[in-house]
């Protein structure tokens, strides 16, 4: 566990070394520059809109630093043949992939944890701007802590695809591995039609193969639920929960794949 | 080396500044607005490309609507085509079905007449009735359908039924039931369109509705004081025997203290053939809607 722990606190360092943390700043600009001109380009839901982009934009950042990153996490090592070093001194290799992994995680909830206190400090600052009467028609007060509950999906959704990112990047190129790994996240948005595909097609066996990519594939859509937190619509706890279970027994499972692959990896 | 460089990227950011103006200079502004296009119109298409970001793509729809809206009022082309308000509409409301606003200001823009929107009180209807399909109890759907055939269709019956049926929904304000029954009753009088303006002037979330709904309440005053004024024209053709040819006759005769000024400070016009009332050409309040006798 201490190894673990060393190999995820020097990712996180290498990643706030590497800049990562400037996407912040990135985040902060876009945020308050669009609340802003969103006032400008529309009439009334200034404050919907800046809960729809906060969110997206913490899901877009974090999904580009899970990629970017993860692809990057056992392959640089061997491209710059560290991995001898490192595999000579006494870390076991389900060590390193799993340090490695909760040091992208690490980093990622720093961020998105910074990106939720701006976004929560726009909106604060959007609720002190609005007059009454439009506070009383919006379906949930500006800085809503409701909206954590998408949050921390999301979260899930990004600590997912790191380990797929980190899965691919144990035995492929960063190229392929960001490649593989957008296209599961897209087809991982598309599970709904896979499920009722046998509607649209007379062969079963094509139905069934379907619905077996449909269980096998990340579901990426369960992590979504951005428009009902923003409507202040009702999700259940058990949805919330169902969906954090899901995502843990997946990441488990990409992390015992990926550390299969990278311990029968020949570093000779 | 550093200063040399930087000194460099000084020279030439001025240079492309420059050539652009150039360029600005010889070809003309660019084009203010982008050509309308909508090049998916298919909102279940756009449901499947927004991944898991309807809500955002949602917003960007809205904002386009509101400025494909804007712009086509705002324009100085004679005729004025909203052709993608309601595709732009149907695909903000079907990436977000919850999008309260796109239905309310929406169906707000659709029926609007010409030239100052596409005067589609159909669509508007069905914007609102889509909204109810994804939130049957939105009390505020079945009341700006309702608002939409008393004030653009003029189908009282109708109107009444959907504030009726806008009552009995929860949260629906006590103001509500009164006003289908006056509505019944009485439909398409100057009391209950003033009230229908009132509320929403009261309850407008957005200046643009605020403003719009004073605008309706000055030309419902102007109407009253037409009506008055027209009376009043009336009763001095009856007491002296002939309409008076100006104001000034009228003025003279006592009847009025001084030449009648419109709500935009603008004076009325008099027709003395006919003793019709009318507003200035410059009064910002034209066009009175079309009622003759029906709202009196």
């Amino acid at each position: 566990m201490q190894v673990v722990r060393h190999v995820a606190l020097s990712v996180f360092k290498e990643s706030v070394r590497d800049r990562v943390l400037y996407s912040l700043v990135a985040f902060a600009t876009l945020l308050i520059g669009a609340s802003y001109l969103i006032g400008q380009l529309t009439a009334g839901q200034d404050v919907k809109i800046i809960k729809d982009l906060g969110l997206a934009a913490i899901a877009i950042f974090g999904l580009f630093i899970a990629v970017f990153i993860g692809i990057g996490l056992v392959w640089k090592e061997v491209e710059r043949r560290s991995i001898y070093s490192l595999l000579s001194k006494p870390i076991r290799r389900h060590e390193f992939i799993l340090g490695k992994y909760a040091g992208l995680a690490l980093t990622l909830l720093v961020n998105v944890a910074m990106m939720t206190a701006a976004f929560y400090v726009v909106l604060a600052y959007m609720n002190t701007q609005a007059s009454d009467a439009l506070r009383a028609v919006w379906p949930a007060p500006a800085a809503d802590p409701g909206m954590l509950r998408a949050v921390a999906l999301i979260v899930l959704e990004l600590l997912l695809v790191t380990a797929i990112a980190l899965f691919f990047s144990t035995f492929s190129s960063p190229f392929l591995s960001a490649a593989l790994t957008f296209g599961l996240w897209v087809a991982g948005h598309f599970n709904a039609d896979l499920r009722n595909f046998e509607v649209v097609v007379e062969s079963k066996t094509a139905a069934y193969l379907a619905r077996g990519i449909y269980y096998v594939l990340p579901n990426f859509a369960a992590f979504d639920i951005k428009a009902q937190v923003v409507n202040a619509l009702p999700v259940p706890p058990t949805y919330l929960l169902l969906a954090a279970a899901y995502a843990l027994v997946y990441i488990a499972l990409l992390l015992t794949g990926a550390v299969l692959v990278f311990s029968r990896r020949d570093f000779k | 080396m550093t200063r040399r460089a930087a000194v460099l990227l000084v020279l030439l950011l001025g240079s492309v500044l420059g050539l652009q103006a150039v360029h600005e200079r010889r070809s003309g502004p660019p084009g203010g607005t982008a050509e309308s296009l909508l090049y998916v119109r298919s909102p279940e298409a756009m449901k499947r490309m927004a991944l898991s970001y309807h809500s955002l793509l949602a917003d960007v729809y809205w904002i386009r609507a509101v400025q494909h809206y804007g712009g086509t009022r705002l324009s100085t082309d004679p005729t004025k085509q909203y052709d993608l308000l309601y595709p732009l509409l149907d695909i903000t409301t079907s990436l977000d079905p919850h999008f309260r606003i796109a239905y309310l200001f929406g169906s707000v823009f659709l029926a609007e007449e010409p030239p100052g929107g596409p005067g589609r009180s159909d669509l508007a209807v069905a914007l609102l009735q889509k909204g109810l399909r994804a939130q049957p109890d939105k009390w505020e759907y079945a009341q700006a359908i309702g608002f939409v055939h008393y004030w653009w269709d003029q189908d009282y019956m109708q109107a009444a039924a959907w504030f009726r049926r806008a009552a009995e929904m929860p949260n629906a304000p006590n103001w509500m039931a009164p006003l289908a029954a006056v509505t019944l009753a009485q439909g398409g009088n100057r009391a209950s369109s003033r009230r229908l303006w009132q509320e929403v002037l009261n309850n407008a979330e957005a200046d643009w509705l605020r403003v719009q709904a004073r605008f309706r309440l000055r030309q419902l005053d102007a109407m009253d004081q037409i009506t008055a004024l027209e009376a009043l024209i009336e009763e001095y053709a009856r007491r002296v025997g002939t309409r008076p040819r100006t104001w000034a006759d009228v003025v003279q005769a006592g009847f009025l203290p001084g030449v009648p000024l419109d709500p935009d400070r603008f004076p009325y016009q008099l027709d003395p053939a006919s003793g019709a009332v009318t507003l200035d050409r410059k009064s910002t309040i034209n066009p009175l809607p079309i009622e003759s006798s029906r709202r009196r």
